[in-house]
Parts: C-alpha cells; structure tokens; sequence
C-alpha cells in the first residue's frame, strides 16, 4: 500500500517544459487576457478599418465644393446636404428608397413559403437539396447573373418568347406599356430592375426566415392547438410572431443591399440614378467627394431609422 | 362510475417500433391518475394519443364516453401541461392564459378576469405582465398550469410536469398539485418516470415498459403486490428472489418479492435463528442504513434503523421476515 503510495504522482505534477507550457499556464491563470488578445484584430479591424473610415466619410459630407474651381473647401458648412435636397438628388434618393422598400416586400412575400417549407417540411435529402437551391447561386459570380438576366429580360430573351408561346405577348405589352414602371423592354424598365433585386437578393430573405422558424419549438405548435387554435390561428398567432425577427432580419439584408446597389440598376434598368450610381459618379469623374459622402450617409440614417422603428415595434424581443 | 378516458386495445407504432403495444386502460372521473415508466415504455406516447398529438394505430379512445377518434387536439376539452412548459415566448404571462379564450373570442374584461383568477389558484396573482424569460423554472410551470386550467377541461394532461424542478420544489408542487386537482375536481393524468412521485401523489398508477401496460392499481398494490420482476423493481427498491430461492421458503417455484423495510435483521449474538448470512455492503441513508446481507448465494437488500450499533460489514447476522410480507408474483417473468 505505502509503495504505491510513495510512487503515485504528487499533487502538483511537474511544469510542462518550454515556452507553449508556461503561456499556457498564464493564459490558464489570466483568461481575461488570452479574451483580449483574441479581440485585438477584430478591434483594430473595426475601429480603424471601418468606422475610421466611417468617420472620414461623415467628415467628408460637411466639407463642400467651389463651385468654379473644383476643390474641396475643408470648412465646415451643412452646404453640401442643401444640395441632396435638390429635385434631381431628392429623385435618386426617392427612387431608390422606393426600390428598395419594394424589393423587400416582394421578397419577403415570396421568400416566406418556401423558408416555412423548409423548415417544417423538408427532411434529410430534401434538406440539403433546398440548401443546394437556395446556396448555388450565392456561389456564381454576381455579374454573370446581372447579366444573364439581362439575356433573359431583353426583347429577344427568353422571357419574351416563353409569353409568345403562352400568347401572353399581349399581356407583357400592356405591362410595358404603364407608366414609370414600363418600359422599351424588361431589361430597360424599373420592373425589370426590380425583378433582379428580388433574385439576387432572395437568398438573404430565405435564410434568416427558415432559422427562425426552424428556432420555434414543436411543443409550441402543440401548445397551441391544444389550447384550441385551429392550424391557421396557430400560424398567425404563433408561427408567424416567432418569424418576425427574422423576416426583419432578412429585410435589413434586402433593404440596405438594394440601397447600396450600383451595379445592377447600371446594367439593368432606366437610364436614372439610384443612390449607388450618384455615389459613384460623384466621387469618380465629378471629383465631388462632399456630395458622395453626403449621398452615403443617406443609406446609414435610413437604415438607422428602420433598425430602431423595428426595435420599437418588438420585431427582436423574441430573439 | 363513467370511464374519464378509456383505451380499447390501444396501439401504436411507428414503423417497426411498437411504441404501445394493445393496452387496455380505464381512468375514473376525478381521478389523479399517475402513468409511470422508464423512457421509452410508451407512457408519453400514451398521454400524446390522449391529447389527439398521435393518432392510434390501431383501437380505440373514448374519453367521457365520445370515441375521438380523427378529432384533432384543438377540438378535445382537454388541456396539457407540457415538460418543458411550451410558454409562448413572444408573449406576457397573461396573455399565454387568456391564449385560449382569445381564440374563443371571450370578451377582454371576462378574459382578464378569469386569467388573474387562475394565475391566483397557481399562486402567481400579479405575475400576468411579466414574460416566460424573466421567471424561474418553478413559476414557468404555474403558468402552464394555469393556463390549462383556464379552460376548465375535463381532463388535464401532465407531461412530466415536475421533472425540471430541484427537490424541494418538486415536493412543494407535489403537496399543491393534489390541492389543486381536489379543488377543482377534475381528471389529472400525469406521465412521471419517478416511481416516489407516482406513489405519494396519484390515486391509481399505471405501470409502463416498452409499450405494455404492466399493471394498474392504487400505490398500495403496486408497492406491495408487484405483479412481475419488472414492477418490483422499477417501483420502490425490492428484491426479487428467484424461484429457486422461493422454494425454499414457501415451498412453491414462483418468483417473489420481498421489500427490503419488511426484512429484521438480527444480530448473530442475540440468539435467534431463522436465515443467516453475511453483511456484504452497508449504505447510510440518513435515517435508515441499507444493508446488503448475502445468504443462499443471493444478495438481499435490507433497510434497518441508523443506529450505533448497526451490523457492519463482514458481520455474520440473522434475519427473518412476516410470510405475508414475501409477495409470490404471477408472471412467469
């Protein structure tokens, strides 16, 4: 018994040799340190990278242009937001708020039947294949699908011939034919900018909607109908509350991606700015970076706006 | 007296597994009605099928004399208390109560009134602003029952219903469940996998293991007349003495059980002689001490009172037993 005793380990064993065993032991004795070690990169990452940035942007905004000469005055004026206030940028900045509240309702619409499929219904295979679906087009490149739906909405595209073989020609016509929405073509119209935005966009309004409904319990569903409500009062009264958070949360992806968006509406679409375009311009071969800048800050209030109308409205108390 | 709930040859399987296998059960009105098993016996599948979650696969429920056969949980006058309680999150503690009246269309004041007096009846007057997340495990469960008592339902289901409690509280809820049941005189069936539960609280219990119902009676029965291995020892701790063993004693090849309380243990020196054997393991349970005591090669558990002078193990002692208290079992199992 007392030579076991005597060859048993002690109660403290032997240091670990090298430098790896002693960090260890001090990250072991101090783990706040290893935590702030950790949050270092993505400090420096989000404090100077992005909202340095930020920050210089915002800056930028209140700086403005001589008119006649070209260069930037670094005083401090409101001037520059004066001039976001003119019809014709007041136009870009309605058109794409607009768009963007469009896109989102739209996808929202669409995207709820097929994330409540998912998530209630879909099992093992059928799973992976809505994943697939839903994933696939994330992984092409975004211009070659601007593109290809240029192909598709054109005169001579697809979409065009499948209403001809459908003799819906007729209907298509009377659709181009309103106004504002209209157009030559889908792939000159608003709607067909529209319809671009709900596609690429898609993605992020399904996945947010699928997790949180796949997130409500079953026993809720039980819940509730033993409690007697009928299928479609538990769907309105349970499913779809508990979905919210992430219907707004697929929203704030739509929304702010629409209204960030300068691409597609340049290769699809009228001939008239969104948001995106302006910055663009503006900052490039108009050299009016106070204008950009200014034009940016609209997308962040917006979007501020929304984040804090929806926190009012409860959207995130279940999360 | 008219049969609350009544299984006819009730089965159900999914796909290979019979999850309940043919049970035959009648639950009396005003009855608190404890169906007790390990997991996986089949007694949750049992209450699912009450509360029309499952369908049978095969047989029949009537509950009050209505076959409900095809009729959906939310056209049941039944309520369940769920084991995780199934509070709906993205709502107040009152509203989760007036959930069902909501539906019902009962007007607000009604609604409010009958909330706040079965939050009262659970203790939780006052608590109908707060939400599900800001109370502790035990109010959770008050606002389940509340909420299925709300409906006056002839039949309340319970799932489990103390399982994710500590200790202390599950004893307090035990003592306030049969309050409440006797209150409100309605059916209570409650599934438990805790033996001590369904005994201190149910008038009758039901006995599961994988899919069968192995016996019904009052605890009593259940306790002390364990009519299989099974029973005997899943409810209270007993020892089941083999046939061999029972031939010896009572001259009958049948297995049998004896509780381990009804066992007296006598010291060697006291002079007494019945069965002798030896003290193998010793367990101090507080009050009692738990003995181990090996004899005819069996190892037979015996409770005997904490005291100084207690067998100790190694010891050779003496024990003897009332005949009545050695229960033959019909099952040949």
């Amino acid at each position: 018994m007392s030579a076991v005793a005597a060859s048993a380990p002690g109660a403290i064993l032997p240091n670990r040799r090298g430098v790896l065993g002693a960090v260890s032991d001090v990250f072991w004795r101090r783990p706040m340190m290893l935590v702030f070690l950790l949050l270092v990169p993505a400090l420096l990452w989000l404090g100077i990278v992005y909202i340095g940035s930020l920050f210089a942007l915002l800056l930028q905004s209140f700086f403005s242009i001589d008119e006649f000469s070209g260069l930037i005055n670094r005083e401090f004026t409101l001037k520059t937001y004066a001039e976001l206030l003119r019809p014709q940028n007041l136009d870009v900045i309605l058109r794409t708020v607009i768009m963007a509240a469009a896109v989102t309702v739209a996808s929202a619409i669409i995207a709820f039947p097929i994330a409540y499929m998912a998530a209630r219904y879909a099992r093992g295979a059928w799973k992976a294949v809505f994943y697939l679906g839903i994933m696939l087009p994330l992984w092409a490149s975004y211009l070659v699908k601007v593109y290809a739906w240029k192909l598709v909405l054109a005169k001579e595209g697809i979409l065009n011939w499948v209403f001809e073989q459908l003799h819906l020609t007729w209907l298509l016509d009377a659709w181009l034919s309103l106004p504002v929405i209209g157009g030559n073509s889908l792939s000159i119209s608003y709607t067909g900018t529209f319809i671009v935005f709900v596609y690429v966009w898609m993605p992020y309004m399904i996945l947010p909607i699928q997790a949180a409904i796949e997130r409500v319990p079953t026993n809720l569903l039980d819940a509730s109908s033993d409690l007697g409500a009928r299928p479609m009062q538990t769907f309105w009264k349970v499913i779809f509350p508990l979905a919210l958070p992430g219907i707004v949360a697929g929203s704030i992806f739509t929304f702010s991606l629409t209204l960030g968006d300068y691409i597609i509406p340049q290769i699809i679409g009228t001939s008239a700015f969104f948001i995106g375009q302006a910055v663009f311009a503006h900052q490039g071969t108009a050299g009016n970076i106070p204008l950009a800048a200014a034009f940016t800050v609209v997308p962040i209030v917006i979007m501020g706006l929304y984040l804090w109308m929806a926190k009012r409205m409860g959207a995130f108390d279940a999360l | 007296m008219t049969a609350a709930v009544s299984l006819q040859r009730v089965s159900r399987h999914f796909g290979a597994v019979k999850a309940l296998d043919e049970v035959d059960l009648d639950v009396g009105e005003g009855e608190f009605f404890a169906m007790l098993g390990p997991s996986g016996s089949g007694k949750t599948t049992c209450l699912r099928l009450i509360a029309g979650f499952e369908q049978p696969t095969t047989g029949g429920i009537r509950i009050f004399d209505e076959a409900v056969e095809g009729v959906p949980p939310y056209r049941r006058n039944v309520n369940t208390v769920f084991q995780d309680y199934a509070l709906f999150p993205h709502m107040d503690v009152r509203e989760n109560v007036e959930f069902s009246m909501m539906l019902k269309k009962v007007d607000k004041t009604a609604r409010a009134r009958e909330a706040e007096a079965a939050l009262e009846m659970v203790k939780l007057g006052g608590y109908g602003d707060r939400r599900p997340g800001q109370l502790s495990g035990g109010q959770r469960q008050r606002v389940a029952l509340a909420r299925a008592i709300v409906n006056k339902p002839k039949v309340l289901l319970l799932d489990e219903p103390l399982g994710a409690l500590d200790l202390k509280l599950r004893e307090q809820m035990q003592d306030e469940l049969k309050a409440l049941q006797k209150t409100l005189g309605i059916t209570f069936i409650f599934v438990t996998h805790d033996q001590g539960e369904a005994l201190s609280m149910a008038d009758r219990v039901a006995v599961f293991n994988l899919g069968r119902l192995m016996q019904v009676g009052t605890p009593e029965e259940i306790y002390r007349k364990p009519n299989s291995r099974f029973v005997a020892d899943f409810v209270g701790s007993s020892n089941v003495l083999p046939p061999a063993f029972v031939h010896n004693i009572v001259g009958e090849r049948r297995w049998a059980s004896l509780r381990p309380e009804a066992i007296h243990v006598i010291r060697a020196g006291a002079g007494l002689s019945t069965m002798s054997g030896r003290v193998v393991s010793r367990s101090y349970l507080g009050a009692t001490t738990r003995l181990g005591i090996m004899l005819k090669g069996i190892t037979l558990n015996a409770v005997v009172p904490s005291a100084e002078d207690a067998p100790v193990e190694g010891e050779t002692v003496t024990i003897g037993f009332a005949r009545e208290a050695l229960h033959l079992m019909e099952a040949e199992e």
